[in-house]
């Protein structure tokens, strides 16, 4: 769980109720309404399930429950510049395995995770339909290709 | 309705549409062996998850072997329980389970009243021949209850008591696959959750995952200590389920040889719970007429109706869901604290010890009580009013350990002054029994008028939410009760929107009352124990020479020599208290 206390906004606290009441506030319409939550939130923080137990009137250990059994839902906030590396196979047989590694050790996180600074996020996708150019890393709406492990402190560079 | 035929076993059975292959077994003396399965008779409480998968069996036509538990019986099925695949599957999934567990059954807390034991024992497993990861998790210790879920199954029963019947909603299953464990919210632990401590979790789980917090070692310390007065109280359920952990029938009375063997386990004084029942019914019953009588002079902020505080559970459960309604329940103290703070005020300064030397045990069928205790507002320069609650579990192991043969044992009385009580602290341990307690008394006290019959049928029963109107000489007064945190939660709903109709509302956290509590001999689902141990309670209370609690002379005494009148300033300073909102909510919002 994340220690570090979330203040929430106003405006995206009374958006997340309006989802909820969209959906009848019926326990049944958890995972939507959990869907929809990590989308204003971007990630779904303790004080956001606390919310969405107390307008579908079912326990927080229950939404937790839900949000830790499904790998879409996340608890950790996106960094500032997220960073994916695609693992699809035409990137994966030119090494992306290796540039991964490269950026989990630069950046002392695993996937799935970011930094304390909450500068970089890291996670992994498959195949962005740019196979020529493996293997592919994404910084935000940035595009590198032919990424190889000795570029990756350059490219980090660009974000100091 | 027109009945199903099915073949179990090659026998003939009959059942209802609905029934399940295990309940069909089951009537015809196949015991299909379970383990997550569960089943609250008149609790009308059944769990069947159908995930442990030790209750396959197979049936003619279906490709793979059925969970007995969830599948139910269709005309004409032919089950067989016991061939070769069924028990080399059943094995197979029994070696799986135990694979995944700690084989440390000798210092297990559960040995010997453990589910997953007896099944292993049962199917004769001797080795474990998978060998791999095992899942490993915080341990998590409350004052109250240990999770140690490294010994989880997974069998899930303490969330449908948690959640559905509790409606507490602390435990869920978390993560996925080999990582899922049951847990409170964000894996907090115990003790920064909601939960209430009623300990139902506690009395359903099948192995050692979740147990008590054990303070016998505490106890015997103490009692070896030779600067030490040991006092002890037990509580009116104990003496009514004890038995059963030495073999005798649910139901069986032992308040005499409890009694013995309490002396023979080196306490100094050999006291009684029922006793601050009495007590706490003199100041209960009065703070309901003093609020009755305003309400009736015209008074519209009185409080309407007054709930009672015996039960921690319960108090825990208002102060976490109920905040907004802190100035509903009686202020008076339990009978557990009344007593601690009688014992270390009044009776220490009647035998000359001082307080630090003085040592209060209670035994209680609770698990909710070992937190009680250790309330601050209960304490006094960091020395608490009880020092040690031990659960009537507890209390047989220590009997068991003291090479006692409890069953032989002579009957002994109480010590007085704080050992005697009547009929009406008694009734305390069974639901109904503290409003039927506070009735007696508070009926004499309105009118004036001798009470003829003392029994008040009406209010007695196991049915969750129950109901009765009392004549108090032409005033008649609307008695609510509610057993099980999930019924008192519809009657506070009620209170909340202004729909309630009650003057008075009893509340025990525990099904049944605390003859149920989560402290007792295990009663496995098991009904009949329950009214077993009621009808005892009752019978208790019939023999009773006196069966009012204003007229218990130690309790007159008492109020003669030290503490004045109900509700006076000694009362409000030792037997009353007050509540908190313990409502945290992690929520801020930033404009």
């Amino acid at each position: 769980m994340t220690s570090i206390k979330v203040k929430l906004k106003e405006k995206d606290v009374a958006q997340l109720k309006q989802v909820c009441k969209e959906f009848n506030n019926e326990a049944g319409e958890l995972i939507n309404v959990l869907h929809k939550a990590q989308g204003i939130f971007g990630y779904l923080p303790a004080e956001v399930q606390e919310i969405v137990a107390q307008e579908l009137n079912v326990s927080v250990a229950k939404v937790y429950g839900v949000v830790t059994f499904y790998s879409f839902f996340t608890m950790i906030p996106k960094g500032l510049h997220p960073i994916s590396i695609c693992t699809g196979t035409a990137c994966y047989v030119r090494g992306a395995e290796k540039v991964l590694d490269e950026f989990k050790q630069q950046l002392n996180i695993k996937v799935g995770e970011t930094t304390p600074d909450g500068k970089f996020s890291l996670s992994c996708l498959r195949c962005v339909g740019a196979c020529g150019l493996a293997p592919v890393v994404l910084i935000g709406e940035k595009t590198y290709g032919r990424v190889s492990p000795d570029g990756v402190k350059d490219i980090l560079k660009e974000y100091e | 309705m027109n009945k199903i035929k099915v073949n179990i076993d090659n026998t003939i059975v009959e059942v209802d549409p609905g029934t399940t292959i295990l309940q069909a077994a089951r009537q015809i003396d196949i015991d299909i062996p379970t383990l997550c399965y569960m089943h609250l008779g008149d609790m009308g409480i059944e769990h069947k998850p159908g995930g442990c998968r030790i209750c396959v069996v197979e049936v003619k036509g279906r490709r793979n072997l059925a969970p007995a538990c969830a599948t139910e019986c269709t005309e004409g099925m032919e089950i067989e329980t016991h061939n070769i695949r069924v028990l080399n599957a059943r094995k197979t999934v029994m070696e799986l389970i135990l694979s995944d567990h700690p084989s440390e059954c000798l210092l297990c807390a559960k040995a010997g009243n453990c589910d997953l034991q007896t099944t292993a024992i049962k199917m004769g497993i001797r080795e474990i021949p998978y060998q791999g990861e095992q899942s490993t998790y915080k341990e998590d210790t409350s004052p109250a209850i240990i999770r140690d879920m490294d010994k989880c199954i997974m069998c899930r029963r303490c969330e449908t008591m948690c959640n559905e019947v509790q409606t507490v909603g602390v435990l869920s299953a978390i993560n996925r696959g080999f990582m899922s464990v049951t847990a409170p919210a964000f894996e907090r632990n115990l003790d920064h959750s909601e939960c209430t401590y009623c300990g139902q979790c506690v009395a359903v789980c099948p192995t050692g995952a979740l147990t008590e917090v054990d303070h016998t070692n505490q106890v015997i310390r103490h009692l070896a200590d030779p600067n030490k007065v040991v006092v002890v109280q037990t509580a009116p359920a104990v003496r009514a389920a004890l038995g059963e952990e030495f073999g005798l029938k649910p139901g069986t009375l032992v308040t005499g040889k409890l009694v013995a063997a309490l002396r023979r386990l080196g306490f100094d004084y050999v006291f009684d719970t029922d006793f601050a029942a009495d007590l706490t019914i003199m100041e209960e019953g009065t703070e309901l007429l003093e609020r009755l009588n305003k309400y009736l002079s015209g008074d519209k902020d009185v409080k309407l109706p007054m709930l009672t505080s015996c039960c921690p559970g319960w108090v825990n459960f208002f102060e976490y869901h109920f905040p907004d309604m802190l100035d509903i329940p009686s202020t008076a103290r339990s009978p557990q604290q009344m007593f601690g703070a009688i014992a270390k005020n009044y009776f220490a300064e009647k035998i000359n010890v001082k307080r630090e030397n003085l040592v209060v045990v209670s035994i209680m069928p609770c698990v909710a009580k070992k937190y009680e205790c250790t309330r601050e507002e209960f304490s006094v320069n960091g020395n608490p009013d009880v020092d040690f609650a031990l659960s009537t579990r507890e209390l047989a192991n220590l009997i068991k350990r003291a090479n006692i043969n409890f069953n032989k044992l002579n009957d002994e009385d109480f010590d007085r002054p704080l050992g005697e009580s009547t009929g009406a602290g008694v009734i305390f341990g069974a639901t109904g029994g503290v409003i039927e307690a506070a009735i007696r008394t508070a009926y004499e006290v309105q009118t004036g008028k001798k009470l003829e019959k003392v029994d008040f049928e009406q209010l007695r029963g196991l049915e969750g939410i129950r109901s009765a109107k009392v004549d108090f000489d032409g005033l008649e007064l609307s008695i609510g009760i509610a057993h099980g945190l999930g019924n008192a939660r519809k009657l506070l709903d009620d209170i909340r929107q202004g729909k309630s109709q009650y003057h008075a509302i009893e509340i025990m956290a525990c099904p049944g009352g605390c003859i149920g509590g989560g402290g007792q001999p295990l009663h496995h689902g098991d009904s009949s124990i329950l009214k077993a141990r009621q009808r005892a309670i009752y019978e208790e209370d019939a023999n009773k020479p006196i069966r009012k609690s204003h007229e218990n002379p130690y309790i007159i005494q008492l109020y003669e020599e030290y503490l004045g009148k109900p509700l006076g300033e000694r009362s409000h300073q030792l037997l009353h208290t007050s509540y908190f909102d313990k409502s945290k909510k992690l929520i801020e919002i930033e404009e």
